[in-house]
């Protein structure tokens, strides 16, 4: 099959590729950089297991061709922790509340909950509970899952008035 | 100077050790290691439902570039299972097919596409055989049989009879029997069943990375069916997402991946989809339940008639144990005499069931909860009392030999009673709104922590653990206990840092590798704490007996007068002492790497009884209790039911781990919510509909509610620390408790399940249809 070239920045470091345009992004990722990190539990785009962020939107990566992601910019599980390794609020979170136990369905629950603390940084619980309904879990009953995104949402909120003050 | 205190753990809220690599994407499960140099494996699944006469001809598949090996039945004929008295499935079929979709072949190629477009050139042909797909028709006279050694389709027939059932019902003031259905429900792990296997073909040898609970399970039936020797064989578990019990049996998925690897003679990367991961199945079997109870007007049970029939699918899997453990388990929760149990597990030509989490024995502790409380309605009792007239007291053998020592059921009872304010809101509660009804149930439910009597009877402990510690201070545990989320990994680090006082960081763990950790049964029947942290428990006594050895030498002191402090040894509060990494240094003078073993196995008292065939099953060294109330919110006029709130107790003894016990509880009160309220598996003419996370209905976070958690420690004597199994326990009590709840709500109780809003449309409508023909009745006259 014929290969289309695709040029994208992935956790901040450029990628340049040759894909077969059937290639779905999570196949990509995962088979063609080796980012594991985002895993597929449905292939159909229910689970949510597979979301990543590109362009500023969650994004489930077994529904998006990598032709699609040409030109974008995509983040992963493996990008969240800051340039000296120190972990992200919500990666802290879900260690601390629990908020995982297999841990399949995290890297997707944790790139998902990034994005919607953009959207809405100040959630209520329920709003939370909303803004991941699109993500299953299977072990953890979700309620700790809500809470480690509290707590995110708390310590960004603290980290974001310190740096105002 | 700071106070110099051994640290401690146990007890606390403490986050999983693998928590970093799993927040990190660094955890590696089985799919994700992605080898460049890896086969592609796929299997093609049966068109038939039942067949005969199977013909596949590969050719065309094997001429295909870039295909390297196909598999057949013809590559392996020997069976495999998990009870050793029911092997009774091939990897591969051979001759005949008995479900819809299993393995008839399986391609390794050069890429996916490739193994994907060679399945469509194998050429299967049969001759189709009628096929059963519920109970009824397998049980039928006519019906011809799946497996010629189970005569009237009937996996295994269990009776017995306990004390005398006409004489307790004939006591009682009460007497009342109703029908119960569960539908069939499966695991929805969000981890799909994956395999890599590496053969090396200049030594003859397999590794095996597989997505399961049972490593050495899949050890055992790897080398029965490649027929290799065990020593050749290497099975790792990387991280698992997910088990729930679909993986506590070998799955064909590793055998087939074992297969595929020795024929290509490399690597072969086997990944089923999610259709084939439900298909592969091991879920909960659809369970008919006929139940009769006897009561006196107090509320104490005098006698019980219960029946329950299973769905098993098309092989044998754990169904003998399933079967058996509805029945033995109808005890060890309440003060039981006179009870009668016929059970029958029916296979049928639908995927194999399994032991999902609560074996066995959810779905009866459904129908006996939802009967007692019905019948305490009916005497004007409370639900509460129903239950508190028939507590045990521990410690007691129950009539079927079941040991309990610790029973903390009543104090689960009390703490949801007043957490939920049963006595002031229930009866009580508001409308919130027009056509909504609010209402509260309530239901208990009990579960083993590990089976006495191992599947495998080897003359083996139960569980062995070993402690490495080496010249770098650091301790590594070395156990073949199988983490799959449940949090077992981190119980053992605490308890080995626990016994010596040090801070978790002294200690890595290193779990299911057959070449380096000593075997383990697996994580299955909530085993692993009781057994193995037992075992940890031990090996780290044994450590810190070393360890004071060799303070006392060094300090030229007596060993009973060391006193550990975890960093330090010393020889009273006057002594400076040695730090940790000077004891250590002592300790390997002359002897070098110290390796220290533990070991546990279970009381004899504790395997069950011989008053009938099989009556193993249920032994236990201890039983954890639960209570739970919920509270929902029925819509009559589109029939969905909300659950508002649930109050959980569980008693686990010594709660090892707060933070993970908790977790565990939540996780098994809203998996026993998607079975009442949403789940259930679906086929039509064998063929699965509902294989997709989708059709299949796990509820949402939407769906989901907060769950408040009270952890009950009634210690028991066996237990590490006096821990109980955590995980299992509370899964059962939901079911009862939502549908006392709707029934509390609106005044319909459902013997069917799960509670889905058309059900209760239909049942509302139903009823409206009924009080409108009284209505008209009554006017006419």
């Amino acid at each position: 099959m014929s290969k289309t070239p695709v040029k994208l920045t992935v956790n901040g470091n450029p990628v340049e590729a040759e894909v077969e345009p059937r290639t779905l992004l999570i196949h990509f990722l995962r088979e063609e950089l080796g980012l594991t990190g985002p895993h597929i539990g449905c292939e159909t785009s229910h689970c949510g297991a597979c979301t990543v962020d590109m362009n500023g939107t969650s994004v489930k990566a077994c529904t998006v061709f990598t032709v699609q992601a040409n030109g974008a910019d995509v983040l992963t599980v493996e990008g969240m922790a800051g340039a000296d390794g120190s972990l992200h609020p919500l990666q802290e979170g879900f260690m601390a509340e629990h908020g995982l136990q297999c841990g399949y369905c995290t890297p997707g629950m944790i790139l998902r909950a990034y994005r919607f603390l953009q959207e809405n940084p100040n959630p209520s619980d329920e709003e939370i509970r909303w803004g991941i309904s699109g993500n299953l879990c299977r072990c953890t009953g979700y309620q700790n899952i809500v809470k480690a995104i509290r707590y995110a949402a708390d310590k960004m909120a603290a980290a974001g008035r310190e740096a105002a003050e | 100077m700071t106070e110099i205190a051994p640290v401690k753990s146990i007890g606390e809220y403490v986050p999983m050790v693998d928590g970093p690599d799993k927040v990190s994407g660094r955890a590696k499960y089985t799919a994700d290691f992605v080898d460049p140099g890896a086969l592609a494996g796929r299997i093609l699944r049966s068109p038939y439902s039942h067949a005969e006469d199977l013909q596949v001809d590969t050719s065309a598949a094997e001429a295909m570039p870039g295909v390297v090996a196909v598999v057949t039945g013809a590559d392996c004929d020997k069976t495999f299972g998990v009870l050793p008295i029911a092997y009774t499935e091939y990897p591969l079929a051979r001759d005949r097919v008995r479900y819809r979709g299993e393995p008839i072949a399986a391609v390794a190629a050069v890429d996916d596409a490739t193994a994907l477009e060679a399945l469509k050139r194998i050429k299967v042909t049969a001759k189709e055989l009628p096929a059963y797909y519920t109970i009824k028709d397998a049980l039928a006279p006519e019906a011809i049989l799946l497996h010629e050694d189970r005569p009237g389709n009937v996996e295994r027939d269990v009776f017995f009879e306990l004390g005398n059932v006409a004489d307790g019902l004939a006591e009682a003031d009460l007497v009342r029997e109703e029908t119960y259905n569960c539908a069939e429900v499966c695991q929805a792990q969000m981890e799909m069943h994956a395999a890599l296997a590496d053969y090396d073909p200049e030594r003859d040898r397999m590794t095996v990375h597989a997505s399961t609970q049972v490593p050495y399970y899949v050890h055992l039936m790897l080398a029965r069916t490649l027929d290799m020797p065990k020593s050749k064989i290497r099975v790792v578990k990387p991280h698992i997402g997910g088990g729930f019990g679909c993986r506590t049996e070998t799955l064909n998925v590793e055998l087939i991946a074992g297969l595929l690897a020795r024929k290509a003679r490399g690597k072969v990367r086997l990944v089923v989809n999610r259709e084939e991961t439900f298909i592969t199945h091991r879920g909960r079997p659809e369970t008919e339940i006929r139940i009769k109870m006897g009561m006196t007007k107090d509320g104490r049970i005098t006698g019980v008639d219960c029946e329950t029939y299973q769905r098993g699918g098309a092989y044998g899997g754990y169904g003998i144990v399933t079967i058996l453990y509805s029945g033995s388990l109808l005890y060890a929760i309440y003060d039981l005499h006179n009870v009668k149990y016929v059970g029958k597990r029916v296979l049928t030509n639908t995927p194999p069931c399994g032991a999902m989490r609560g074996h066995g024995t959810v779905n009866v502790r459904f129908a006996f909860e939802s009967l007692m409380d019905e019948m305490a309605q009916e005497l004007g009792l409370d639900p509460f009392a129903v239950r508190r007239a028939n507590l045990l007291e521990a410690p007691t053998f129950t009539e079927n030999d079941l040991m309990v020592n610790s029973y903390g059921l009543p104090e689960c009872l009390d703490w949801i009673e007043t957490a939920s304010g049963w006595r002031d809101r229930r009866g009580k509660l508001q409308s919130p709104g027009p056509g909504k009804k609010k209402g509260l149930g309530m239901a208990c439910s009990h579960y083993v922590s590990g089976a006495s009597k191992p599947v495998n009877w080897t003359g083996e402990p139960h569980a062995t653990v070993h402690l490495k510690l080496d010249f770098d201070g650091s301790i590594v545990v070395l156990t073949g206990a199988a983490e799959i989320g449940q949090g077992s990994s981190t119980i053992l680090v605490q308890t080995v840092a626990d016994v010596l006082g040090l801070d978790m960081s002294r200690v890595r763990i290193v779990a299911s590798d057959s070449e380096v950790t000593p075997k383990d049964n697996g994580s299955y029947s909530s085993r692993v704490t009781f057994m193995v942290g037992n075992a940890a428990l031990e090996a780290a006594e044994r450590l810190k007996g070393v360890l004071v050895e060799a303070a006392a030498r060094k300090l030229e002191a007596r060993p009973e007068d060391i006193e550990v402090l975890g960093e330090v040894y010393r020889a009273g509060a006057q002594d400076t002492g040695l730090t940790f990494d000077e004891v250590v240094t002592e300790a390997l003078r002359d002897t070098g790497t110290i390796t220290v073993k533990g070991n546990y196995s279970t009381l004899p008292e504790s395997r069950g009884g011989r008053k009938y065939r099989g009556a193993a099953i249920g032994g236990s060294m201890a039983y954890s209790y639960a209570a739970q109330v919920v509270e929902v919110t029925v819509d009559e006029e589109t029939g969905e039911v909300a659950v508002d709130k649930v109050w959980v107790a569980h008693d686990c003894g010594k709660a090892l781990n707060r933070l993970t016990v908790e977790g565990q509880i939540q996780g098994s009160v809203w998996m026993g919510m998607g079975q009442a309220m949403s789940e259930e598996t679906g086929y039509y003419n064998g063929l699965m509909v509902t294989g997709n996370m989708l059709d299949y209905r796990v509820p949402t976070i939407q769906d989901s509610p907060p769950i408040e958690t009270h952890i009950v420690e009634s210690m028991d004597p066996h237990g590490p620390f006096g821990a109980k199994e955590a995980g299992e326990g509370s899964l059962s009590s939901f079911l009862p408790a939502l549908t006392a709840a709707v029934a509390d709500a609106i005044g319909i109780r459902f013997n069917d399940l799960p509670v889905t809003p058309d059900r209760v449309f239909a049942a509302i409508e139903k009823r409206e249809r009924a009080r409108a023909r009284e209505a008209a009745k009554k006017g006419a006259a």
